[in-house]
């Protein structure tokens, strides 16, 4: 029934395993500092240099978890206070690549807060106070620079907000505004249509690169920031509510999308509808008043609740 | 117009639209007077180009070309015999209008590039206390009136200028056509910039925080410094704001006499780029200021038309900028958003 | 509050600097480039050099008022002597000052609220109404001394006469508080349409339907509803344009004359005076600086800290107009 430790895996990410799927082998390129992903044994595809392994090794199935992860950022006992209210309290979470993470809670539960004290967004907000720690790849995320850290933890927000240029540009963005070599658009144009294709784009826009990306419909406007965010290869992804202001289809596609990097990187989705974090979490964390509920993986959460709250919330009777 | 909504009515009960005579009469009124604005505007042109005619007509094209002693020949006209027919119009104002397009270009210049900067901090780096402190401070000096910047250029800078600047043999070097004593280009473009600043500053700082927090936001967010989002995001997006602020600086600057009268010196004098350094030393004297200057003589015939005639070109000019702020804003408008006035 | 707030602000930040352990922090590469650097000075410096400017403007015409405004100073009349610097006050100007701004004012008022109700509340046919608009930009963008010489053209009219006085030689002299005072309400216009249109503009549509469903028509709409709401709008345009032509010199410089003292004209009592020449503090400085006569420069500055100071108070009006806040509409 499993595949055993001679098999080779084929490039292309089909397999022979019934349910799961193994994650499609990637060479990825970067330029700043990251800590090799050092996985524990019988997990995952990565060795120990970034280089891609040729074979995976498996455990029989009845050991194997649903799927891999490996942890990227973690909080410990975060708060975040504006003035003298308390938005976030005590709250310790891991956020782990291979899953994708939901938030959910009634509003003003802190959950955005939490969501954008990740990559430090908070503390524009000069009334905002963080204690605690937040770590990323077990360094704390206080010994790096603000834009440092922002390359490696990318962030989608609630209203689509392209940047008032054409398609090319706004995705080649992050990549340009780097330090003091500006590349040149040859060496651009497969860092773009690689983001493009990934955030699921780029057939709907191959042909038309320099139109503003303003004439985009919502949706697209969304997927291209998907794709802008994608373009400085991050290794977390954040989201705030990236569908609330979008019609159902584009809502789904932009799910198929989200479900399909988790492999690539962490994500964290901050959502208040119900039925999208079933669709797409596998970890969910239920957060009320600036308190973390309770935390644990989806079905869990979803159909057998520990807290009462939870059990409040997920049938819908506030919120 | 706020008379959509109206539509909540029944159209024949609308009391706005009842054709009755108050309420026509007054819309008459009200909407002859605001014509009247244009009535006004239209006949200003008119009658300042029709007065100002005769020295154009009686000059032709060498009225804009240079030649001959500008102060001389405007003596010559306030001089003329008093009989028509013989009036003397002879001028070729180049010195004048080099003057006011090269004091006005420069301070436009200097002040575009030094306000964006300063719009940049105040709304980027400044700490919050000072941040507080700069904004009414800045509309404090938008509102200074022009004489007391005179003022102070007067006695301040251009004494300054004069004993710091000019050397023996600078004077020396141009003791044959002009006497240096500090009244200069220099000091007028030093105060207008000084006086236009405020105002572009107070249109690009509330251009920039009017930019939606989501595209700063989104910049940041992808892990670019603060410095680099604002100018390749915010600046970007209110490029038709800075235009409008440049086109409203360079007409205040174009229209500014009473100040470059008193700081750039009483002499039509074109100054010379050839000279070098010496160049911003040389005094000169802009179109409005010379309208100043010749303010006493606006009755006397030949003298008075020519003064209108420079009325005249300083109309056009300002028209044009507008036109042109409008045109350029236009064309921008197309990726950014729109402009603050 | 906030002194609260900044203390507990640091001290977390230190807190959480000790946890980070023996924090030195990774060096960021490639964040800042060169130019990135050389923007961020630049910004540095510009907004010093503001602070600079306005620091010293604000000082060094302080410390002149201070130096020269005595009480004889701004009681008593110019008094035509030799010995300028000496004698004499700047009492005429300072009344001819308030007398302009307010005879700008209340002609300016009127017409401005009038095309401000007519753009707002009518504004038909479209096409007249965007040229009107446009109109009161170019108004706006005019150059002061175009104004003056323009004004100059029309009030030596002969029909004009009435408004200042005709010359033995049949000359119109055209120079008066009038004729300025009539230019002078041009510099305010502007002003006063943009903040009556935003007054208008800011009353909530709910207003207007409220006054139509109880039957009123629309010019009594206006007149008792609305412009009573777009009061606070009026005065600051009022008062920003009053701000502006306490200010401008060149109207006065061609418009007024240049008698030292107000000079009235004619015998009516009030009348006599708006016919007559006179000084404001504008041309006042103007003349007693080197670029006039120029042996006075005391009570140039003395005059011009008064004019400063009227400014600002007006100014400071504005500021508490715009402040408190949007009107309660409930």
């Amino acid at each position: 029934m499993g595949v055993g430790p001679d098999q080779q895996v084929p490039e292309n990410g089909s397999n022979g395993l019934a349910s799961e799927g193994v994650p499609p082998l990637r060479r990825i390129v970067v330029d700043h500092e990251v800590a090799p992903i050092r996985v524990a044994d019988g997990y995952g595809v990565a060795g120990d240099n970034g280089q891609v392994a040729e074979e995976t090794f498996l455990l029989p199935e009845d050991q194997a978890p649903s799927h891999w992860f490996e942890e990227r950022m973690r909080t410990e006992s975060l708060s975040v206070a504006f003035g003298s209210k308390t938005a976030v309290n005590e709250v310790s979470l891991p956020v782990n690549s291979g899953q994708v993470l939901a938030l959910i809670g009634p509003s003003g539960c802190g959950k955005t807060t939490l969501l954008r004290s990740l990559n430090k967004l908070v503390d524009l907000t000069p009334t905002a106070v963080r204690s605690g720690r937040i770590l990323i790849d077990n360094q704390d995320i206080d010994l790096f620079d603000d834009t440092q850290l922002r390359r490696r933890v990318g962030m989608l927000f609630q209203q689509p907000n392209p940047f008032p240029m054409n398609i090319f540009d706004n995705i080649a963005y992050g990549l340009r505004e780097r330090g003091s070599k500006r590349p040149r658009k040859k060496e651009l144009e497969p860092l773009v249509v690689d983001a493009l294709e990934r955030a699921g784009l780029w057939d709907e826009v191959s042909d038309n690169l320099d139109h503003p990306a303003l004439s985009l419909s919502g949706g697209q406007q969304q997927r291209l920031c998907i794709a802008r965010s994608l373009a400085v290869l991050p290794e977390v992804l954040l989201l705030d509510e990236p569908c609330s202001a979008l019609d159902p289809i584009s809502t789904a596609i932009i799910e198929e999308t989200v479900v399909g990097l988790k492999d690539e990187m962490a994500i964290v989705i901050v959502t208040h509808n119900l039925q999208q974090a079933e669709r797409v979490a596998d970890q969910v964390a239920f957060m009320y008043l600036g308190d973390l509920v309770e935390y644990g993986a989806a079905e869990q959460v979803f159909n057998a609740p520990m807290a009462e709250r939870t059990k409040d919330y997920v049938r819908g009777d506030f919120g | 117009m706020d008379q959509q909504y109206l539509g909540v009515f029944d159209e024949s009960k609308d009391p706005s639209k009842k054709a009755d005579p108050t309420n026509q009469r007054v819309e008459l009124m009200l909407g002859a007077l605001a014509s009247l604005i244009l009535v006004f505007i239209l006949g200003m042109v008119i009658f300042v180009f029709l007065k100002g005619l005769p020295s154009f007509t009686g000059n032709g094209v060498s009225w804009f070309g240079s030649g001959g002693n500008v102060d001389e020949q405007l003596a010559n006209i306030f001089n003329s015999p008093a009989e028509p027919k013989d009036y003397v119009y002879e001028l070729h104002a180049f010195p004048l209008l080099w003057s006011t397009f090269l004091i006005s270009f420069i301070a436009v210049a200097i002040s575009t590039v030094v306000s964006v900067f300063a719009a940049i901090f105040i709304v980027e780096f400044a700490p919050r206390r000072l941040e507080l402190f700069l904004e009414p401070v800045v509309k404090l000096l938008a509102a200074i009136p022009s004489v007391i910047y005179g003022l102070i250029g007067i006695l301040v800078l251009v004494p300054w200028i004069n004993n710091n600047l000019i050397t023996e043999e600078m004077r020396a070097s141009v003791a044959y056509v002009i006497q240096l004593d500090g009244s200069s280009v220099m000091a007028g473009v030093i105060i207008l910039t000084i006086m236009i600043m405020p105002i572009m500053i107070a249109i690009v700082t509330d251009s920039l925080r009017q930019v939606p927090r989501m595209w700063s936001e989104g910049a940041l967010a992808l892990g670019v410094n603060r410095y680099r989002a604002l100018t390749t995001v915010s600046l970007r997006a209110i490029r038709p704001a800075i235009v409008a602020a440049a086109v409203l600086a360079s007409a205040r600057a174009l229209g500014e006499a009473i100040m470059l009268a008193m700081v750039t010196g009483s002499i039509g004098f074109a100054p010379n780029p050839f000279d070098g350094f010496l160049f911003f030393l040389e005094p000169s004297r802009p179109l409005g200021a010379t309208i100043i200057d010749g303010a006493e003589g606006l009755s006397v015939e030949p003298f008075g038309q020519t003064l209108y005639a420079f009325a005249a070109i300083l109309i056009i000019s300002t028209a044009f900028l507008s036109f042109a702020g409008w045109a350029a804003r236009r064309s921008l408008a197309r990726y950014s958003i729109g402009s603050a006035k | 509050m906030s002194s609260v707030t900044t203390k507990r602000r640091k001290a977390a930040v230190r807190q959480s600097r000790r946890n980070a352990g023996p924090s030195k922090k990774i060096k960021a590469k490639g964040i800042w480039s060169i130019g990135d650097r050389i923007g961020v000075v630049a910004a540095w410096v510009a907004g010093l050099l503001l602070c600079t400017i306005a620091a010293s403007i604000t000082l060094f015409m302080g410390w002149k008022g201070i130096q020269y405004v005595t009480w004889d100073v701004i009681s008593s009349s110019p008094e035509a002597s030799l010995e300028q610097s000496k004698v004499g006050g700047f009492l005429d100007p300072i009344i001819g000052t308030l007398l302009l701004t307010l005879l700008g004012g209340l002609i300016a008022t009127p017409v401005g609220v009038s095309v401000a109700l007519w753009l707002t509340e009518y504004g038909r046919p479209s096409p007249l109404a965007r040229f009107v608009e446009a109109g009161v930009e170019v108004i706006a963008g005019t150059p002061s001394i175009v104004l003056a010489i323009f004004g100059l053209l029309i009030y030596q009219q002969g029909v004009m006469s009435p408004f200042s006085f005709t010359a033995d030689g049949g000359e119109v002299f055209g120079r008066s508080f009038f004729a300025a005072g009539a230019a002078m309400s041009l510099i305010a216009l502007p002003f006063v349409v943009g903040g009556t249109r935003e007054g208008l503009n800011s009353i909530p549509k709910h207003i207007r339907e409220a006054s139509y469903a109880l039957g009123k028509d629309k010019a009594s709409t206006i007149r008792r509803v609305l412009l009573p709401s777009a009061r606070r709008g009026i005065a600051t345009g009022s008062t920003l344009g009053i701000a502006r032509i306490a200010g401008d010199t060149a109207i006065v410089v061609v418009l007024l004359g240049a008698s030292l003292q107000i000079a009235p004209e004619g015998n009516i009592p009030g009348i006599d005076v708006l016919r007559g020449t006179g000084s404001t503090l504008t041309s006042y400085v103007f003349q007693n600086s080197p670029a006039g006569e120029g042996n006075a420069p005391e009570k140039a500055y003395a005059a011009a800290f008064v004019l400063l100071m009227i400014v600002i108070v007006l100014n400071l009006v504005v500021s508490r107009l715009t402040k408190k806040g949007q009107h309660v509409w409930g």
